[in-house]
């Protein structure tokens, strides 16, 4: 039986890694009882994948794992996402448990795209308005381009295509940003928000923001022009 | 949610934040105003080696079981996070509440071993207590030290306000109960020490003033204060079936060392080497039941969801009910896919069995501990493993499927010869030899591999070699050579491979073992210096040590090289570890003549540790 767990990171456990955070799963799961399945071998290890790592200090209202379970289950979806968040600790908790089709890919081959919402402190820019009209033309541009450097070379990338939803939310000094994901497109928020800084020369101090990621969304298709939430690729048991 | 100690700025910019957030799975997180005690335990090292100790596991849980007592974790702030916490003086703060630990009632510190001192002024310095217990107030935090190294509290007599000798499950609740007594009857600091002075155990430095004579050595170690016990005695558990052990061990977000359960089956061990300082001062070996380990394994293993268990013990193979207790977690565990592993074991028919259902033989490795080269030598440090034991072990192991073995071994042993040094290379080849007449070449996998690692040997208090004259920097070295040249021209040096440990820590290892009152002021000065971490390689630099000992005019040699005589008085003897001088004196002469002693299961020694009235004292001979 193959199941996708939809969980939330809040709080202090956003400075636990994303290695540590799946064995902290792989104990959580079996702290919970559940029938997972293990890879053969002298050192067996759970069979789960993430869809997509987020990094040390963001946190997360929408992370993805996929497991095996040796048996059907004979609780449901709801007794198990509580039998799961019984022995959670604080700060993580799961959002959903649904039962994929045999046949389903695993989350992280198909992540396409995934919400993000930036908060800026009170302070972090000296005025409001002028942050918002640059940040607005900022994504109305048809091309960002950037440097990427990596060890080996720089290149040039436009980052504009991969900025797939922007909106601006002043009530709680905000920014939604819907950005490309995955192993073949993976725009982080932060890239997006040194691009802008450079750009236009409003300076955002180290640690004036922190970033939450909401959701992640799987291609439905393989011409990968549609996507959902990695959830929706499952159903309730 | 807790608001943490450190802004998210601060924890962004070090290494591993996880280390000092807390909120661990099986943590205790208590209302620190709803209790009585706060009692802020600390294993002075970097969070992955601390959180791997199961003493402070046991009594965490321990005091966390009394409603009144607040038991929360601290470890050494990394190197980064040090000079954060400098600049920014911000006071360092237990994990669970993240409060400062100079708000607590206590601050317990466990020393695990000796190059550790300098964190041990590390988490006063950065606690904001100050480090000399003589200039704290009523307001700071009484600290106590316990652990192994407590046998010998005296170099880091200065810097604590209480010792704690023997076991920690034994007397921790008269000690709090004092406290909170004095505490509610508006007592001092100095009231409460006195208190502390008359309950079994607790050794308060400062009632006690120490004479010397003029070579140096101690004239009288006598009491100050009429509250003060002239010998102090170590506190062990006799019951180890009715006392305390954690149901719900700590699991750490991060890969910490010990990173699985830990079932301690035993303490204690029969074997008497005369170099091993827990092999004395915790005797007499007390088993735990069989059924109450099997029950044990079991509540752990599902509060954790720990995905291996570890047995822990000196001597496993000495456990009797082994083959019961290993049987019961090969089924156990077989079933919920945990690993076993199975430390310190013989090697034999029922091990290697064991071993090649719980590992894989190709890719795993068996180790011996001859500790000698030769059987002389292993005859004088009373390590009853013959070469004979080795080479069928070793042999069976070869066919098993096994090709890689590794070998322990002191160098600096008292009476050390050459031909024992090079002995290390001669086993190590027969070894080798036995692998390629063992196994036929259609069945090998590959050549052997014989790895022989020495390190460097530390007389230790309370052991027969308290007595013995340690190596200099100088001879060790000379000695790792004389193996390693050995080693190269042995007929099969393609299959062997020899390591040696650091020379420069062992020689300090040797001042702090067996040092007295006087090595304090070299700690304090190499710490000032900015000796940090010296268990790290990384981060050990022996010209802040080397610096210190010169401006403190303290002499190396005095503590490491200097014989000294049978009726000298040690910094230590005021402790009464069970063992008495007399025994120790006799087993250092049997050393010296070659003589082996029985093992406590063939034969009494009268060591004196069946004054506790149980453990292998009492057992049933067969």
């Amino acid at each position: 039986m193959k199941l996708r767990l939809k969980f939330s990171k809040q709080g202090y456990v956003k400075f636990v890694g994303h290695l540590d955070g799946m064995r902290y799963f792989q104990k959580a799961i079996r702290r919970a009882g559940l029938p997972a399945r293990y890879s053969e071998g002298f050192s067996p290890h759970m069979i789960m994948s993430f869809a997509a790592p987020l990094g040390v200090g963001l946190e997360s209202r929408g992370e993805y794992m996929d497991i095996e379970l040796t048996e059907e289950s004979t609780l449901s979806s709801a007794e198990m996402k509580e039998q799961l968040n019984a022995v959670m600790a604080e700060g993580y908790a799961i959002e959903s448990v649904k039962e994929l089709p045999d046949t389903a890919k695993n989350a992280m081959s198909i992540v396409a795209a995934a919400d993000y919402r930036i908060f800026l402190h009170p302070d972090a820019v000296d005025s409001w308005e002028d942050f918002y009209s640059s940040f607005a033309s900022f994504c109305e541009q048809p091309s960002i381009c950037i440097t990427k450097t990596s060890k080996k070379s720089e290149r040039e990338v436009d980052i504009r295509p991969l900025i797939y939803q922007s909106r601006l939310e002043p009530t709680t000094r905000s920014i939604f940003l819907q950005l490309s994901t995955g192993s073949a497109n993976n725009l982080k928020p932060d890239l997006v928000l040194e691009a802008f800084t450079k750009q236009t020369g409003i300076a955002l101090p180290p640690f004036s923001f922190h970033v939450e990621r909401l959701e992640v969304y799987g291609f439905e298709d393989k011409e990968m022009t549609r996507w959902k939430p990695l959830e929706a690729f499952g159903s309730d048991f | 949610m807790r608001k943490l100690a450190l802004s998210d700025e601060i924890l962004m910019s070090i290494q591993q934040p996880a280390r000092y957030i807390g909120g661990e799975i099986n943590s205790v997180e208590k209302d620190l105003n709803q209790v009585d005690i706060k009692f802020a335990f600390c294993f002075p090292d970097v969070y992955e080696i601390g959180m791997s100790h199961l003493g402070i596991q046991i009594l965490y849980d321990m005091l966390n079981q009394k409603e009144n007592v607040a038991c929360e974790r601290v470890y050494s702030p990394w190197m980064d996070l040090d000079a954060i916490m400098r600049e920014k003086k911000i006071p360092l703060f237990t994990l669970e509440s993240q409060t400062p630990v100079k708000n607590f009632d206590f601050l317990g510190i466990t020393i695990q071993y000796e190059m550790c001192y300098t964190n041990i002024l590390q988490i006063l310095d950065l606690s904001q207590i100050p480090l000399h217990a003589n200039e704290r107030g009523e307001e700071d935090p009484i600290v106590i030290g316990g652990g192994p190294c407590a046998y010998n509290p005296e170099p880091l007599a200065e810097f604590f306000d209480l010792f704690y000798i023997g076991e920690g499950e034994t007397v921790y609740f008269d000690l709090l109960d004092a406290y909170r007594l004095n505490k509610e009857r508006g007592g001092s600091r100095k009231e409460f020490l006195e208190m502390a002075a008359e309950i079994p155990g607790i050794y308060v430095p400062a009632f006690y003033d120490v004479a010397y004579k003029e070579d140096g050595t101690i004239a009288s170690f006598t009491p100050n204060n009429s509250h003060a016990k002239p010998s102090i005695v170590k506190q062990l558990v006799m019951n180890m079936d009715e006392t305390y052990y954690p149901d719900k061990p700590l699991v750490p977000f991060l890969k910490v060392t010990q990173d699985r359960v830990v079932l301690e089956i035993q303490r204690g061990c029969i074997r008497g080497c005369r170099f091993c300082q827990a092999g004395m001062v915790y005797r007499p070996v007390r088993e735990r039941s069989v059924e109450y380990l099997k029950e044990q394994a079991k509540k752990m293993l599902a509060a954790t969801g720990q995905e291996e268990i570890s047995l822990s013990s000196l001597s496993s193979s000495d456990y009797t009910k082994l083959e019961e207790l290993v049987n019961f977690l090969l089924e156990e565990c077989g079933t919920k896919k945990v690993n076993i592993s199975l430390p310190s074991l013989r090697i034999d028919a029922f091990s290697l069995d064991v071993m090649s259902k719980i590992q894989d033989v190709k890719k795993s490795s068996l180790t011996f501990a001859p500790e000698a080269g030769s059987q002389r030598l292993r005859d004088v440090i009373n390590k009853g493993l013959t070469e004979e034991e080795i080479l069928a072990g070793a042999a069976e192991a070869f066919r098993g499927g096994w090709n890689k073995v590794k070998l322990y071994f002191m160098l600096g042993l008292p009476t050390e010869t050459v031909e024992d040094m090079e002995g290390i290379a001669e086993l190590s080849n027969k070894i080798a030899a036995l692998y390629y007449d063992e196994v036929p070449k259609e069945k090998r996998n590959g050549r052997c591999l014989i790895t022989a690692s020495s390190s460097f040997f530390v007389p230790k208090p309370f052991t027969p070699f308290q007595w013995a004259k340690m190596c200099t920097k100088e001879e060790f070295l000379e000695r790792a050579y004389i193996v390693k040249n050995k080693v190269i021209h042995m007929l099969n040096h393609k299959s062997l491979k020899y390591n040696w440990h650091e020379a420069d820590v062992t020689v300090l290892e040797g001042v702090l073992a067996r040092g007295d009152r006087k090595v304090a002021s070299v700690i304090e000065a190499a710490y000032r210096n900015g000796a940090l971490y010296d268990s790290w390689s990384d981060s050990f630099h022996n010209e802040y040590w080397m610096k210190a000992f010169e401006d403190c005019g303290v002499d190396i040699a005095f503590y490491t090289t200097r014989e000294r005589s049978l009726d000298e008085i040690f910094p230590w003897d005021f402790i009464d570890a069970g063992v008495s001088k007399d025994f120790l004196k006799r087993e250092w002469k049997q050393a010296m003549a070659g003589v082996v002693t029985p093992n406590c299961r063939e034969r009494c020694s009268g060591c004196g540790a069946m004054k506790f009235g149980g453990g292998v004292c009492f057992e049933v001979k067969a």
